[in-house]
């Protein structure tokens, strides 16, 4: 996995969230973080959309549901 | 720290504001905060700010936001704008509180007295409704235009209006219908009346003319806001399917910069001034180095941006807004360019101030508000240079400092999107705020010039002694014949024997004026030579050093020997002035102090007196 694209997707989810970075491992999701609910997936998705220029499917929302689909999501997008 | 020569990438602003926060540099966070905002704006940034607000919240010094309860009433998503709306409000110097109401049920939110719009006691309500879901007939053009149904949607909205100002005093802004992307008819829509376009035109004025019923409702012209940014580009058809979003993510901070337009007038929170650089912002080019001829300002590239800039000001001037000048340069060279340059569309009578010279922008801004008694936070400040946005960002983070890029082109649009011009209303007042400073600032040039010449003459502390001249004296008084040109009557030249033998003589009094003030002894300063005979006394000479030229000594002089020789029951004092290349100063002297044009002063003149600021 590459540990810089993780932090920055990590990153933005804490900013997001409004907590800190230590606060989002890379096992968070959905489930195991209290304030990631569907608004804020919107707020997630649009602010990785804004970071790295690239824009998700609707279908592609609701699957972004923890750190590794997301990061799964993004390199085929920027493949 | 900050690399001046273009913005800096988005981690190292982020690293430089958390260091300023921990520094406790509010004044510098802040600054940095708002070129971060005016360069990455968007989702991604929002949360950033909201929390660099949050801990400056905790620090003295910092932020001294006007709080407003707003409320969006809405027909569609606009959940994403919020933080950018928030965000960029607190940059503005408002912390919003925002509730929104129920997706989709703005009419029950208006219509029924418990419903959250009210019980938030919110200061501003803003509805936001499209087209598609007030009207979807007209949104999906069936037909020709329907006179009914287009009467029927203006009485919709009259009747919300209606209810919400029988319910509550708050703002409220109401969005108009926008027009479809492409119109039902294709291009024979435009062609003759009756079509989509025109009933949705109609609509939109008839919500203007609801909204005029009721004092504190606006008219939010969301068509205009859309046709702005490009109906092709506006909105995101996916994302208004799968989750109601109509709007494009790049076109959510465009919304918020627009509803923030009528939250900052709303909120008192405007620019009541607006202060301007010169060079490289009214006009291409800097006018020491370039000369008049050199700057660059007419219809053409480059100069065209600055006169649009200009155009900018005098659309801002007519909504009462006041205009200064803040530069550094010869003040009367810049005032020459403002005055006569073929291509200044503004005057200098379309200013109200001027601080054309060498001290820093921060303390001139300062002036500028005690001048124009207003706050320094109700000034705006446009300068091309980064650098000294940058320094009147830090000195006083109040004012609005506007953001540029270093295109000149974008300048105009910059003014033009900042919300702190905005206005809802204009009184008479505002209508005629130019001339009465023109008025102001004609009425203190004359007051200002006398009242503060006395106060100078008066903090001098001037004392004068008038008396005889004695044997010790004589060397000097020659002296001063001898080397004095400016401020001299006659202009003859006298030795120590010449000056001795005066002395003696019974019909001549040499009279010698010692001064001295705060600063100091002056020594002798002043000599008068009279001839007498009979009662009739003649002003051999009058002369005077330069060294109190300007401060009305010669008056003082005069007076007290007028007195001394009207104690000696003299009649007439006779003047004479001997003109010579260097004793212009004095050519008035007589002429100001009485002397008719015969060149006589009848005595006693007790007109003549010594003034007040002086003791003698």
């Amino acid at each position: 996995m590459d540990k810089a694209k993780s932090e920055h997707v990590r990153q933005i989810i804490a900013d997001t969230l409004f907590i800190s970075i230590d606060e989002v491992g890379e096992d968070a999701s959905q489930d195991t973080l209290k304030n990631w609910d569907s608004l804020q997936q919107m707020n997630i998705v649009l602010a990785l959309e804004q970071s790295f220029g690239v824009r998700f499917k609707p279908e592609e929302f609701s699957a972004m549901s923890n750190v590794e689909k997301i990061l799964q999501h993004l390199q085929a997008k920027q493949a | 720290m900050i690399d001046q020569t273009g913005p800096a990438p988005l981690s190292d602003m982020r690293k430089n504001i958390d260091l300023a926060i921990a520094a406790n540099d509010a004044a510098l966070a802040m600054a940095m905060m708002t070129e971060l905002w005016s360069v990455h704006a968007g989702p991604a940034t929002a949360p950033l700010v909201l929390s660099w607000f949050n801990k400056l919240q905790g620090m003295a010094g910092g932020l001294d936001a006007k709080p407003l309860r707003l409320t969006v009433l809405r027909s569609f998503s606009v959940e994403p704008a919020i933080p950018l709306l928030r965000a960029a409000a607190l940059l503005g110097g408002v912390q919003l509180d925002v509730t929104l109401g129920d997706f989709n049920t703005y009419s029950q939110d208006l219509l029924s007295p418990d419903s959250p719009a009210y019980a938030s006691s919110p200061d501003v309500v803003v509805l936001a409704v499209q087209t598609r879901d007030i009207a979807p007939d007209i949104w999906a053009g069936q037909g020709l235009l329907d006179e009914a149904r287009v009467a029927a949607v203006i009485a919709e909205f009259a009747g919300l209006i209606d209810a919400f100002r029988s319910r509550s005093e708050a703002a409220l802004v109401v969005h108009n219908l926008e027009q479809p992307t492409w119109p039902a008819e294709g291009v024979l829509g435009g062609q003759s009346g009756g079509c989509q376009r025109d009933a949705i035109i109609r609509i939109n004025a008839g919500i203007v003319q609801a909204a005029a019923q009721y004092s504190g409702v606006y008219v939010l012209d969301y068509d205009g806001l859309v046709s702005r940014h490009g109906r092709a580009c506006w909105s995101d058809e996916a994302r208004w399917l799968t989750m109601r979003l109509p709007v494009a993510m790049e076109n959510l901070l465009h919304l918020a910069d627009e509803w923030l337009k009528y939250l900052m007038p709303i909120s008192g929170k405007v620019a009541k001034a607006l202060i301007v650089d010169l060079d490289n912002t009214l006009w291409g080019g800097v006018l020491g180095e370039d000369g008049a001829d050199g700057i660059e300002l007419d219809g053409e590239y480059p100069g065209a941006a600055f006169q649009a800039v200009q155009r900018v000001l005098l659309d801002l001037s007519r909504r009462g807004i006041i205009l200064g000048v803040c530069s550094k340069n010869d003040e009367g060279d810049a005032l020459k360019v403002l005055a006569d340059h073929p291509g200044m569309l503004v005057r200098p009578d379309d200013f109200a101030i001027f601080k054309i010279n060498w001290q820093d922008k921060a303390t001139n801004i300062k002036e500028i508000a005690q001048e124009l008694n207003i706050g320094t936070d109700a000034i705006a400040f446009l300068d091309d240079n980064a650098a000294e946005r940058l320094w009147v960002r830090q000195s006083l983070p109040e004012v609005h400092v506007i953001e540029l890029t270093d295109d000149p082109l974008s300048y105009a649009d910059a003014l033009r999107a900042a919300p702190v011009f905005e206005r809802l209303s204009l009184s008479n007042e505002d209508r005629q705020r130019k001339q009465h400073y023109a008025d102001q600032r004609a009425r203190q040039d004359l007051q200002g010039s006398v009242a503060s010449l006395e106060d100078f003459y008066r903090s001098l502390d001037m004392h004068l002694d008038v008396f005889l001249v004695t044997a010790s004296d004589i060397q000097r008084v020659a002296q001063l014949t001898q080397k004095t040109n400016q401020f001299n009557l006659t202009t003859r030249r006298y030795s120590e024997a010449d000056i001795a033998k005066f002395v003696e003589d019974p019909a001549h009094m040499v009279f010698a004026a010692r001064a001295t003030d705060r600063f100091g002894d002056s020594g002798i300063i002043a000599v008068a030579i009279i001839a007498i005979d009979n009662n009739k006394a003649r002003l051999d000479t009058f002369l005077m050093s330069c060294r109190v030229i300007g401060r009305t000594v010669e008056t003082a002089v005069l007076a007290c020997v007028v007195r001394a020789l009207e104690d000696g029951d003299c009649q007439t004092l006779v003047g004479e002035f001997i003109p010579t290349p260097k004793n212009a100063p004095a050519s008035e002297f007589l002429a100001n102090h009485g002397f008719g044009e015969d060149q006589t002063l009848k005595l006693p003149a007790p007109s003549l007196q010594v003034p007040g600021w002086i003791r003698t």
